[in-house]
């Protein structure tokens, strides 16, 4: 078959259509979004009808594909890294009951933090929830690892992590697909509700089956084709390389390996490999692409036994995601460059789009709160965000999905006045409606604007789940309608924007402002469309 | 044969639709290619850039070393510096004349002429008004791969039969759009 040119993020997409998928449930976030999107746009997945909707959040997400893989058939669900912390109660107790039909978790981390709050390597989660995780080391195997994940997962009934990272989720590179499977037909468990219903009894005996499984997992690992070592003359040191990892040490050795090599790509660790890694070698150098989990695995209790090298004893970075540069260093080899960055080179910092309705919002809010000198205004995870850069430099806080309302309550319990959070309309049906409602039982003296852009516009565009339906939200949620306003974010509105905005501000209790104008990206592409 | 390619700009001047029609080229031509990009936050009015790699031998590495780029072909004339560290003794920058001025503290032309004057291999080429003459005013992108084309290692012709693959879906007038635009960066 021909290759085909496949970001990471469309080679796990087009492998969980050909492998027969029914559904993929997910929240959009940079580095995962392209994964739902492909789906959304595949004609192939249009004619097998695989269901692709926005859910709401992540968790929503989980458990609806758990819920399809109750029914038997194969299921998806991709999320950021930070989305599954999102999801993660649903996942700690998914990998408790187990699946039915064929489940993958996608989880995109983000080392380099090139668009979130953190860098959270959720290999931890993968470890913690005690499943089989797989972190392919480039784009075929991320194909034909999601291929065969199902088949996996089905076999062992347990969920299957998927760990991809930026660099993983958003390079391109020749793909070649295999077979189109036939796609499930429901199937039920006999005494379905034994496992699905967690109630003590239900979950001891899960649990210990869960114990039970590590051992199947850990065989599986060591016989994976996915994790391979590489023999080599000189042992004095030998290399474990994760993942993507493996890329950047093979571009250091063009002519093959000069040390043993264990690469990863399936875990739990495969014990045997290492055992005999440990047993041939002097040192080993520990490559991983986020946090040393393998390396703090390998170190053992207070680090007693083997020399073990890696970001912990500052061999490589602890921050910041690898590259090939990075791992030469800690080769050492030398890195050898011919020209520097000129000093006239400027940052150019990303900035709110010309013509985008959070501009004004923020112009307007300024403007006000500068009227009123102990305000704070609390801010979210999206494009306005970028409120925090000049020329706005209009909030004090980005946190998670949800927390500006929440922080703006209790800031505003403190003392503070007056205290306001800004927050986006997909935001505020991700987590922003459940703190809201905290505020309506509490009464509390906050104003929320929700800076409705009627989209998700951060990741490019997708579905926002309340569009048209902000203001019966609010309604049905307790906000006051008198306190419930509205207007649209223009220059010619400005004076009405901000009378608004004062009058909302000098209103002691729960007020809700909900500027509405479509995001600029969006309009611009309907009316190419057009 | 392998050429190492840093593609840069500011978010939306459209470095990916670049990438992509030298990706379906090199695809044509039986080579392997690794292209890593950038998504999310950053295209929002920030730099961004695109590592693009293309052998006839298979690629180990996504992202490329440090000294090891053979070209850097830049939409902005500042941005193009900023990879400088990457750029091969002998290897070559082809960029926009252009400023795309969205900062406050956006350099002098001159300044950033002047470190040009220190590189060995450089096009300076105003893709902007090309394209503007052509009459196609959004194509500045293809005019500018038409200018770097003769560094890149892919016959002309598989360039020309990229850019039919990426534009086929927006029709005749805009896949004819490009490839004169290919053709007039070319000179």
């Amino acid at each position: 078959m021909k290759k085909q040119l496949f970001l990471g993020d469309e080679a796990v997409a087009q492998a969980a259509i050909d492998a027969g998928l029914s559904g993929v449930y997910s929240y959009p976030g940079t580095p995962s979004t392209e994964i739902t999107e492909f789906i959304q746009t595949s004609p192939l997945a249009k004619e097998r009808n695989i269901f692709s909707r926005w859910c709401a959040n992540e968790k929503t997400a989980l458990e609806t594909a758990l819920g399809m893989s109750y029914a038997g058939k194969r299921t998806l669900s991709c999320m950021k890294h930070v989305g599954l912390n999102v999801a993660a109660d649903a996942f700690m107790n998914i990998a408790m009951s187990g699946i039915n039909g064929g489940m993958i978790i996608v989880s995109a981390d983000d080392p380099s933090m090139h668009s979130s709050q953190n860098e959270q390597d959720n290999r931890v989660y993968g470890n913690f929830a005690m499943i089989p995780i797989f972190e392919p080391s480039n784009q075929q195997e991320a194909y034909d690892m999601i291929y065969d994940g199902y088949e996996l997962s089905e076999k062992l009934g347990y969920p299957i992590l998927f760990r991809i990272t930026t660099r993983m989720a958003h390079s391109r590179a020749g793909v070649v697909r295999r077979e189109v499977k036939a796609q499930k037909s429901i199937s039920l468990e006999e005494n379905a509700h034994l496992k699905y219903i967690l109630l003590p009894v239900n979950a001891r005996r899960q649990y210990k089956k869960l114990l039970e499984m590590q051992d199947v997992f850990l065989a599986e690992s060591e016989a994976s084709p996915y994790n391979k070592y590489f023999d080599a003359p000189d042992k004095k040191l030998g290399i474990v390389a994760c993942g993507i990892a493996f890329n950047y040490l093979q571009e250091n050795y063009p002519d093959g390996f000069k040390n043993p090599v264990l690469k990863i790509s399936q875990y739990p660790l495969p014990k045997k490999q290492l055992l005999k890694m440990t047993e041939e070698c002097d040192e080993i150098l520990v490559l991983e692409d986020g946090f040393p989990v393998v390396e703090e695995q390998l170190k053992g209790y207070l680090g007693k036994g083997l020399k073990i090298r890696g970001r912990l004893d500052g061999t490589l970075n602890r921050d910041g995601e690898l590259n090939p540069d990075k791992v030469r260093k800690a080769l050492g080899l030398d890195v050898i460059t011919h020209y520097e960055i000129p000093t006239v080179v400027e940052n150019r910092p990303p900035a709110l789009c010309a013509g985008c309705g959070h501009r004004d919002v923020y112009e307007a809010l300024n403007e006000v709160v500068k009227e009123y000198p102990t305000s704070k205004v609390f801010s979210d995870i999206g494009c306005y965000t970028l409120g925090a850069l000049p020329p706005f430099r209009a909030i004090e806080s980005c946190i998670d999905m949800g927390a500006s309302i929440t922080m703006a309550k209790g800031a505003s319990e403190a003392g503070i006045y007056p205290a306001i959070a800004v927050i986006g309309d997909s935001t505020f049906t991700h987590s922003g409606m459940t703190g809201l409602l905290d505020c309506v039982n509490s009464n509390a003296n906050v104003v929320i604007i929700i800076s409705d852009n009627e989209t998700t516009a951060m990741t490019g565009g997708q579905d926002s789940a309340a569009t048209g339906r902000i203001h019966n939200i609010c309604k049905g949620i307790g906000v006051a309608p008198e306190h419930l306003r509205a207007f649209v974010p223009l220059k010619k509105n400005f004076e009405e924007m901000k009378q608004i905005i004062r009058e909302e501000i000098e209103y002691k209790g729960v007020s809700v402002i909900v500027p509405c104008r479509e995001c600029i990206q969006t309009l611009k592409r309907k009316a190419k469309k057009k | 044969m392998k050429t190492d390619i840093i593609l840069a700009g500011v978010g939306g001047q459209g470095i990916l639709s670049v990438a992509a029609v030298i990706g379906e080229a090199a695809l044509e031509d039986g080579l392997y290619m690794k292209q890593a990009e950038v998504h999310g936050m950053s295209q929002r009015g920030g730099d961004v850039q695109s590592h693009l790699r293309i052998s006839d031998k298979p690629i180990a590495s996504d992202l490329i070393p440090l000294g090891c780029v053979d070209i850097i072909i830049s939409l902005e004339p500042m941005e193009a510096l900023r990879y400088l560290q990457y750029l091969k003794k002998d290897g070559w920058v082809v960029t926009n004349s252009t400023p795309f001025e969205n900062i406050p503290n956006y350099p002098d032309f001159d300044k950033l002429m002047e470190a040009y004057n220190a590189l060995p291999n450089k096009i300076i080429i105003d893709v902007d008004k090309i394209a503007k003459d052509l009459g196609s005013a959004r194509s500045s992108n293809i005019v500018l791969l038409g200018a770097a084309s003769p560094y890149i290692n892919i016959a002309f012709e598989k360039l020309e039969n990229g850019i039919r693959d990426i534009f086929s879906r927006k029709g005749e007038a805009v896949v004819e759009a490009n490839l004169a635009a290919l053709r007039a960066g070319r000179g």
